[in-house]
């Protein structure tokens, strides 16, 4: 067959080439400016206003303080950060596979979606006492804590994700005779992926959060207790400078999850999914 | 028209032998009364109402038979692209039924692998690969992309678009997305070639070019095709058969033959049986809808 191709190949195809100009370094320094001057300011406010240490202490402190109680700190930010992605990683496996659950039938999801709401809308702060007293440690009842914050998001936004099927690609894989698991994989489950992605990254932020308040309401202390009981302790003590220094590596933590989140995001939808193309005109 | 040789040829991707001319042309009028005779898919009184009550066809009959170039034409509600589904098996007739004489039938009562799709839009996926998306239908039946590539690239080459096996559906315009559509439709190597109003979104100058790609693969891969369209001069120009239809219940109002000695090409665009064709089309059209060609002068 002879063919003739359409003569103008369209811009994106040519535009595949590395892109020339590239705005890293500049998206790179203008926050870090905006923090340094943050820092500066704080400084400098502390200084002239003379306000006492326990009440607001300067940078320095809290550097003093970060260094100082390091050894304290390191672990404690292991405990939280373990939490948060081992509740995570269980929310991915939960919601992925319940979400796929639900979707199978209309009045499965009617029996079963009912119950996932509950739990979302059930203040985790009402639940921890509950959780506490069930589970069989401390560290377990963090887990599940922070596993029903970090779940809903993410078979939320997969429920919608697996039901936002092209209708015309379901038809199409109905014409090739596709069972129910190969529409599921070759359809549903990529199709789904930017809803996935959006829920993931909710869910890792909600992970984290949910790690801290529960570990508030557990109060659990010694070697196993993690960044949020350091910062009650910190505050009991008037360590106000340990406090902070607690508070920016939770900030840190939590910056690092939403990095690691958007990363897999854009790695998986950076090819073809408009959210993560950048606009061409 | 294409011979059943140059068919079979090409469902077994090997090259023709080369043979003289008049005997090649004696073997395919044979082939040709042959084939003509033959169904390939039968609607027998085929009627579809929607739970809503609308009753979107009425008592349709229509007999395939292999190798035609069937249009179905008609206005909007007519039921053309409802009749389509019926036959793909993606909707079912409220009553009456859909035979097909020359194929095996699975357990949902449809061809084999017998028919290929293409939708108005293109349907792609757009995290696959252009290459992948043709392969789609291969995957299904558990041929791995390492079998398949040598036919998958055959087919690309056939739509011209070989060179962009390995882009997204995103980085193509819209006629080359139709195109990898068509290309998915044909790498099962069907019977049936069923189009739903496949070119309507795209421009004038890309639609003629995508006819004259259509009608090259229809006649050299022999494939019977059903088209869905809104236009006179898109089914003058690439049907040797046209089913007008009415709405309101929508129905058969008259099949029209079309026989032309021309090639289909610029010169059969320019021609008196094109002229004279899209005519007869347009008058058969324009009294199913309760009009007159006269009135429109």
């Amino acid at each position: 067959m002879t063919q003739v191709l359409e003569t103008s190949v369209p811009a994106t195809v040519s535009a595949q080439q590395p892109a020339i100009r590239s705005d890293l370094p500049l998206r790179i320094a203008v926050p870090l400016m905006v923090l340094v001057l943050f820092i500066v300011i704080w400084h400098v406010g502390v200084q002239i206003s003379g306000v006492p240490q326990y009440i607001l202490p300067g940078p320095a402190a809290v550097a003093q303080a970060m260094v100082k109680d390091w050894s304290t700190l390191w672990p404690a930010l292991l405990v939280t950060g373990r939490i948060t992605v081992l509740s995570l990683l269980l929310a991915l496996i939960g919601g992925v596979g319940f979400a796929v659950f639900l979707v199978q039938s209309r009045w499965i999801e009617l029996a079963f979606y009912p119950i996932a709401v509950v739990l979302q809308v059930t203040p985790i702060v009402a639940i921890s006492p509950l959780i506490l007293i069930y589970a069989p440690s401390t560290q377990a009842a963090l887990l599940i804590c922070a596993f029903l914050v970090a779940f809903f998001p993410i078979l939320s936004n997969m429920v919608q994700g697996l039901k936002s099927v092209d209708h015309n690609l379901l038809n199409l894989m109905d014409l090739y005779g596709a069972s129910r698991w190969q529409t599921l994989r070759y359809l549903k489950i990529p199709a789904a992926q930017p809803y996935f992605m959006a829920g993931l990254r909710i869910g890792g932020g909600l992970a984290l959060i949910a790690a801290v308040v529960a570990e508030f309401a557990a109060g659990s202390a010694g070697a196993g207790s993690g960044l949020a009981f350091r910062l009650l302790e910190a505050q009991y003590r008037l360590n106000i400078p340990r406090l902070f220094a607690a508070l920016i590596l939770l900030s840190l933590l939590g910056i690092a999850i939403f990095a690691a989140t958007s990363f897999i995001s854009w790695l998986s939808l950076h090819r073809w999914h408009e959210s993560s193309i950048k606009r061409e005109n | 028209m294409i011979s059943r040789r140059a068919s079979l040829a090409w469902r077994l991707q090997v090259p023709l032998p080369v043979k003289p001319m008049e005997t090649m042309e004696n073997a395919t009028q044979t082939v040709e009364a042959e084939r003509a005779q033959r169904p390939v898919v039968v609607l027998k009184s085929v009627s579809k109402q929607f739970s809503n009550g609308t009753v979107a066809l009425t008592n349709m009959s229509l007999n395939v038979r292999a190798g035609e170039f069937i249009s179905l034409l008609g206005p909007s509600g007519c039921g053309k692209s409802t009749a389509l589904r019926i036959i793909a098996g993606l909707g079912a007739a409220s009553d009456g039924h859909v035979d097909w004489p020359s194929s095996r039938i699975n357990a949902k009562g449809q061809p084999e692998g017998d028919i290929g799709f293409v939708f108005q839009e293109p349907t792609l996926m757009p995290w696959r690969t252009v290459f992948s998306n043709v392969h789609l239908p291969l995957a299904l039946r558990g041929i791995s992309k390492a079998t398949a590539t040598g036919d998958i690239m055959k087919v690309l080459e056939q739509v011209g678009l070989e060179k962009f096996a390995n882009n997204y559906p995103r980085e193509l315009s819209g006629g080359m997305k139709m195109r990898v559509s068509i290309a998915r439709a044909l790498i099962t190597k069907p019977k049936l070639l069923l189009m739903d109003e496949p070119f309507a979104a795209l421009d004038e100058i890309t639609r003629q070019k995508l006819n004259d790609d259509v009608l090259s693969l229809w006649k050299s891969t022999g494939i019977t095709v059903i088209f869905v369209t809104h236009s006179v001069f898109e089914a003058a120009y690439l049907s040797n058969r046209i089913v007008v239809m009415q709405a309101r219940p929508g129905r058969v109002y008259v099949d029209i033959p079309l026989q032309t000695s021309l090639e289909r090409g610029a010169l059969y665009r320019s021609s008196e049986d094109y002229r004279s064709a899209c005519e007869r089309v347009s008058r058969a059209l324009l009294e199913a809808m309760g009009g007159s060609l006269e009135g429109h002068h």
